[in-house]
């Protein structure tokens, strides 16, 4: 099985994020393999353990985001390649998934891309599917579990009314979710692997294509308003007591 | 030409998600300001009540497309209609509410229709014929705004974040009947089986959440069956904890929701998480039980109407995002809290 995992490079997830000069600052917490994106490794690395095959990592950015890359290779994955273009500097999401389908071309004979549900910067979830629609391949989304049936991969999905089980045939696109499974630590030898491993730049023109159009523009980053909240701590003598208090002033915010 | 709003009707089994609505509130707004009409998309099989209720909250013309093949929800064959019918009727802009679907198809036909999609949008404004929207990203830590420079705009509306538009009995039209555009062998996946989660209200369109965290085991007073393990028997007093938390949210028709160090600790399914890597959430009430108040959790959360936490530790940063807080053991709190308003909700 030829498998590609689609990562990004994201602040981590703890970081405290916030507006400066229009900017996005996370201060001085790392940079690491968006979190979503570990369980996408970890399924394709199961399903590399079960099926055979490799499985290889890509992302698009600058070349810090090898690291990223480097983060995926220490776990297990075969290859890594980065995708970097000054003409990516502020591409939206469909211009992403183009060069993003355009890279899985170039792989060759890929059977499936696992892509993580979103990313924690953008928050736009859409990545998987609009690959996978320019690759014309269908979309198993939401995935929580994965796993091969001939020729055909079968997923369980989560969706607002309960669980699906759907099948879609080779080469398909997944996205994943936690319950995939915890992401695997790397490895000593992983991490060895990893860091002596160079990672092959390919830009626009090695993709064989031009810049896809970007639509979208965000000019504006803010903070979010500040809520104006007055905490209060509620105390009596007694637990009783203290529910029927706060059983009061809930009520008293008329909001059930 | 008037200018069209195109929005899609996300239902399943025949019933329309409330966010749907929602949506299709912002579609009229927009028409009025753009002098358009409202026109919307119903997708699947036995949907005549979804068609006449688009129409009774505000749809000026339903196209529909029923049949077998559509029955389930499946991207591929869904997508190709809304491109179809956006190419003939050329719709300035397209919204769909942010449910998983909405988000999957919109992101799709974006690329079919070559333009750009601006997800989860919670609020807008309308600026020379333009949406200008604002999207929360870093799960809310930031806002953006952010448009697109093509027609059609497509745009998904966070749910909850816009009103339900009054719901009008005597409106009627004549729906149009659309043909698939894919034959069903052409399509590359198959539903093979489908179960609905056990009834109860969903997080995302709840009004009201009550949470447990990994407080919700820690009872030294209770004592666990003889038999389990010392996993299992943790296990089995966040069951007994969650009980607690589960009966306040029946008593407020609230759904339940849980930290991810319950849902880590195998307490309760990832289904309910909240947070940066589980559900955002945005209900009118949101109460805290056990939960410390991570960065991760706050983001998915914070934006709720009135937050109240109950915790132990009085330096618990929950205790800062929250309207009402009690300090003390949860498993004292909440069931005269759960008595006292069964009383007073007349439940
Ligand atoms: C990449 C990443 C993503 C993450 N995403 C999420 C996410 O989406 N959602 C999320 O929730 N977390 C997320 N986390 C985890 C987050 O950092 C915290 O670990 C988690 O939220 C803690 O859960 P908790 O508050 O239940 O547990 P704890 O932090 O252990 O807090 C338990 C609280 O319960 C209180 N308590 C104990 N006993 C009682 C009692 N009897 N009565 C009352 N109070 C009691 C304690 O005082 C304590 O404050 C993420 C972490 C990472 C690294």
């Amino acid at each position: 099985m030829n498998i590609v995992v689609c990562i990004k490079q994201t602040p981590d997830s703890a970081a405290k994020v916030v507006a400066e000069n229009g900017q996005v600052s996370w201060g001085d917490s790392p940079l690491v393999m968006n979190p979503w994106d570990e369980y996408a490794v970890e399924a394709a690395l199961t399903m590399q353990e079960e099926q055979g095959g490799d499985v290889t990592v890509i992302s698009i950015g600058e070349e810090g985001v090898k690291d990223a890359l480097k983060t995926g290779l220490a776990m297990g994955c075969s290859n890594a390649f980065l995708i970097s273009d000054p003409a990516m500097q502020n591409a939206d999401s469909q211009a992403v998934a183009r060069v993003l389908a355009a890279a899985i071309q170039k792989i060759e004979n890929v059977d499936i891309a696992f892509f993580g549900r979103q990313a924690i910067d953008g928050d736009m979830g859409v990545t998987a599917a609009q690959t996978a629609r320019v690759l014309g391949w269908p979309i198993l989304s939401l995935a929580s579990s994965v796993g091969a049936v001939n020729g055909s991969i079968r997923v369980e999905r989560n969706v607002e009314e309960g669980r699906q089980v759907v099948e879609g045939k080779l080469p398909v696109a997944v996205s994943v979710v936690k319950d995939i499974g915890d992401p695997r630590y790397p490895s000593f030898m992983g991490i060895r692997k990893a860091n002596r491993a160079t990672i092959p730049v390919w830009t626009l023109a090695d993709l064989g294509i031009e810049a896809p159009d970007t639509n979208v523009r965000w000019p504006e980053i803010m903070n979010p308003p500040e809520h104006e909240i007055t905490n209060e701590i509620v105390s009596g003598d007694s637990p009783d007591e203290i529910a029927t208090i706060l059983a009061d002033k809930i009520l008293s915010e008329k909001v059930l | 030409m008037s200018n069209k709003i195109l929005i899609y009707i996300d239902q399943f089994q025949g019933a329309a998600l409330p966010a749907s609505w929602e949506a299709l509130g912002v579609s009229s707004a927009i028409a009025s300001d753009l002098s358009g009409e409202v026109l919307a998309l119903v997708i699947g099989q036995d949907i005549k009540q979804v068609v006449s209720d688009a129409y009774q909250y505000g749809a000026d013309q339903v196209y529909y497309a029923d049949d077998a093949s559509l029955k389930d929800y499946r991207p591929e064959p869904y997508t190709a209609l809304i491109a179809k019918i956006a190419s003939e009727q050329m719709p300035d802009v397209i919204l769909f509410p942010t449910t998983t679907r909405g988000r999957e198809l919109a992101g799709m036909s974006a690329i079919d229709l070559d333009t750009g999609v601006l997800p989860d949008v919670t609020q807008y404004t309308i600026r020379d014929g333009r949406i200008l929207v604002t999207r929360p990203v870093y799960a809310g830590k930031l806002l953006v705004n952010a448009t697109c420079d093509k027609n059609p705009q497509i745009i998904t509306l966070r749910g909850r974040a816009f009103d339900k538009p009054e719901h009008d009995p005597s409106r009627s039209g004549e729906p149009i009947q659309v043909e698939t555009v894919m034959a069903a062998d052409d399509i590359q996946t198959e539903v093979i089986e489908y179960s609905t989660a056990e009834d109860g209200v969903s997080l995302t369109d709840a009004a009201v959440i009550v949470s447990g965290g990994r407080g919700v085991s820690n009872n030294p007073n209770l004592t666990a069956p003889d038999d389990l393990d010392e996993k299992q028997a943790e296990i089995w007093r966040a069951q007994q904890g969650f009980m607690l938390v589960g009966e306040l949210a029946a008593v407020l028709d609230a759904a339940v929701g849980a930290s991810r160090a319950a849902v880590d600790a195998g307490y309760v399914p990832y289904d309910i998480q909240v947070g940066q890597t589980g559900k955002v959430v945005s209900p009118d009430l949101y109460i805290a039980c056990g939960i410390s108040g991570a960065i991760q959790h706050l983001a998915g959360m914070r934006t709720s109407k009135v937050i109240v936490a109950i915790n132990k530790d009085p330096d618990a940063p929950i205790f800062k995002l929250a309207r009402f807080g009690v300090v003390g053991d949860l498993y004292q709190i909440l069931p005269p809290l759960t008595e006292t308003l069964r009383e007073r909700l007349d439940k």
